[in-house]
């Protein structure tokens, strides 16, 4: 147990999305721009370290019978921090998001990682382990919003890259491109996956 | 030996049909309609059906290479599907529209599931689906869709919406009384009885719409043909159109309960071309009589309400793509008892 493959298993060997298939909602509802996707990421990122850190800390303390609820007030502290923030100094972006900022809170990697791994380890592990999961989840965000930023809009990151002739396929925009692009890439990778198995 | 003796394992009944047979047999009965479209429409639907018709076929072969599964693109199947897909697009889309909405529908309405008979919906409506979704703009504006000798609207006075949008529109109006000034009732009420007298152009397809929907009267001649074959049973069409019907004149009309004019929404709009050849495929529809006739019902109460109550002017695709997913819950809830079975417990 290396501390670098702490870290990489969370880009792609357990890549929340794509591997453990945790924390779809945010992915498929907010994926529809570049822009949102990185934001989402970032947010979640940096929600996962906390957490993570705070609850490798106390996990001598909490009794296990209430540790679930003793996380969720860990994990909503640090999301009440990132929604005043971004409320505070990116309010476009807050407003995009909506609703999916306070969501964070019942975000199912970061209980996920707060169960199966702060809970277990101690804190250098678990920072590694959040920063890892956080930069993960974020690039898969940031493939599917790019994905259907490009296709449903033309553009990357607000900026027109298609020139003028082209017509969206705004279906890629709307909530059915968000299940279309993510089974197609969890395909893409499955397939991945057998073919380097052979 | 006598052949008469002759001991085979069953089946000892069996068909000459086959898929091919049954698949290029549908083609054929929806060539009038084609015929019908490019004499009201113009060349130019030829054109949009060949792409369309091409564009299947060639997806159905990559994808089939690409699963490395055996290339069946022969069995005419994709080729139903391109032309209906054609048949569900107006003929003043661009022509790039029709290929994109073939390759969606082979490549995520089929092979995706699994190819022919494992698609839970059918692969033409959900291409239709897509193109809707993605380009309304294209798929909903029938201006340039003008017949030979005719409007699109069906009526001299409206130029450029097909009858159901034009209903839609007046029903709009006279469903707000305290919206609109009187000459406006006047306008939307004499529309509504200008589209009620133009059956015989609905009828005949002397209307607007999208390529192959709008002749009824050739519609009817190739289903009867399917029909006498059985290719097609009587219970999804008859259930399907008659709860249009039903329901249409009991809640159609403006001026309360049983003034609609039935007559008028079963000839327009996608109906006919829905009912009798797209609720009745036979991958995606339910097997049971039972199922069939719930199925036929529910295809009809949706189109209904969305034709009456919803946003859009025209409910035939989504109420099928609905009732489709449906089907396997129907099958189950009609299975028939087995002979020599017991009772349900």
């Amino acid at each position: 147990m290396s501390v670098t493959s702490e870290f990489t298993k969370g880009l792609y060997k357990q890549n929340p999305v794509f591997k453990q298939a945790l924390g779809l909602c945010p992915t498929l509802a907010v994926s529809n721009s570049v822009e949102s996707a990185l934001g989402m990421g970032v947010a979640v990122t940096f929600v996962l370290l906390c957490s993570n850190s705070i609850i490798s800390l106390i996990r001598k303390i909490v009794p296990a019978k209430i540790r679930i609820p003793i996380y969720i007030v860990v994990i909503a502290t640090f999301v009440t921090i990132v929604d005043l923030s971004m409320a505070g100094f990116l309010p476009a972006l807050h407003k995009t998001l909506g609703i999916f900022v306070p969501l964070i809170v019942v975000n199912c990697i970061i209980l996920g990682r707060a169960e199966a791994y702060a809970g277990k380890n101690n804190i250098g592990l678990s920072i590694i382990d959040g920063l890892g999961m956080g930069i993960g989840f974020t690039m898969a965000l940031l493939l599917l919003g790019t994905i259907r930023e490009f296709m449903g809009n033309g553009s990357f990151m607000g900026i027109p890259v298609m020139g003028p002739a082209f017509e969206p396929v705004l279906i890629m925009i709307l909530p059915p491109g968000a299940f279309l692009t993510i089974g197609f890439v969890l395909g893409f990778f499955n397939w991945l996956e057998n073919k380097r198995a052979k | 030996m006598d052949k008469k003796y002759f001991v085979s394992s069953s089946p000892h009944i069996y068909t000459q049909d086959s898929i091919p047979k049954i698949m290029y047999t549908v083609i054929l009965t929806l060539v009038p309609a084609g015929i019908g479209s490019v004499y009201f429409f113009g060349l130019r639907t030829l054109w949009i059906m060949a792409i369309a018709i091409v564009s299947a076929v060639a997806a159905e072969a990559i994808v089939q290479r690409m699963m490395k599964r055996p290339v069946t693109v022969y069995d005419g199947s994709a080729i139903l599907t391109g032309l209906l897909l054609a048949y569900n697009v107006a003929p003043s889309v661009p022509l790039w529209l029709p290929a994109v909405g073939s390759v969606f529908a082979i490549a995520v309405g089929k092979m995706v599931f699994g190819g022919l008979g494992y698609n839970p919906m059918n692969p033409a409506l959900l291409g239709r689906a897509f193109l809707l979704a993605s380009w309304p703009a294209h798929m909903t504006i029938f201006s340039g869709a003008v017949p030979r000798g005719g409007t699109v609207s069906g009526i001299d006075a409206i130029t450029n919406a097909t009858p159901l949008n034009v209903l839609k529109a007046a029903q709009d109006v006279l469903q707000h009384p305290q919206d609109f000034s009187p000459a406006q009732k006047m306008e939307a009420s004499e529309a509504i009885g200008q589209l009620y007298d133009s059956i015989e152009d609905l009828f005949l397809g002397r209307i607007g719409g999208c390529i192959g929907e709008t002749s009824v009267v050739l519609l009817l001649i190739g289903a009867a043909f399917l029909m006498y074959r059985r290719y097609i049973g009587w219970k999804v069409p008859f259930t399907y159109v008659g709860t249009v019907a039903l329901l249409t004149w009991i809640f159609g009309g403006a001026d309360g309960l049983f003034t609609g004019n039935p007559i008028f929404h079963v000839l327009s709009g996608g109906l006919i071309l829905g009912a009798f050849y797209m609720a009745t495929d036979m991958v995606t529809s339910p097997v049971t009589v039972g199922g069939r006739i719930y199925f036929g019902i529910g295809c009809g109460v949706i189109t209904v309400v969305i034709r009456l109550y919803g946003g859009y002017p025209e409910g035939v695709s989504y109420s099928i793509l609905l009732m489709n997913l449906l089907t396997p819950l129907l099958d189950r809830w009609t299975r028939p008892k087995v002979f020599g079975g017991k009772k349900k417990a």
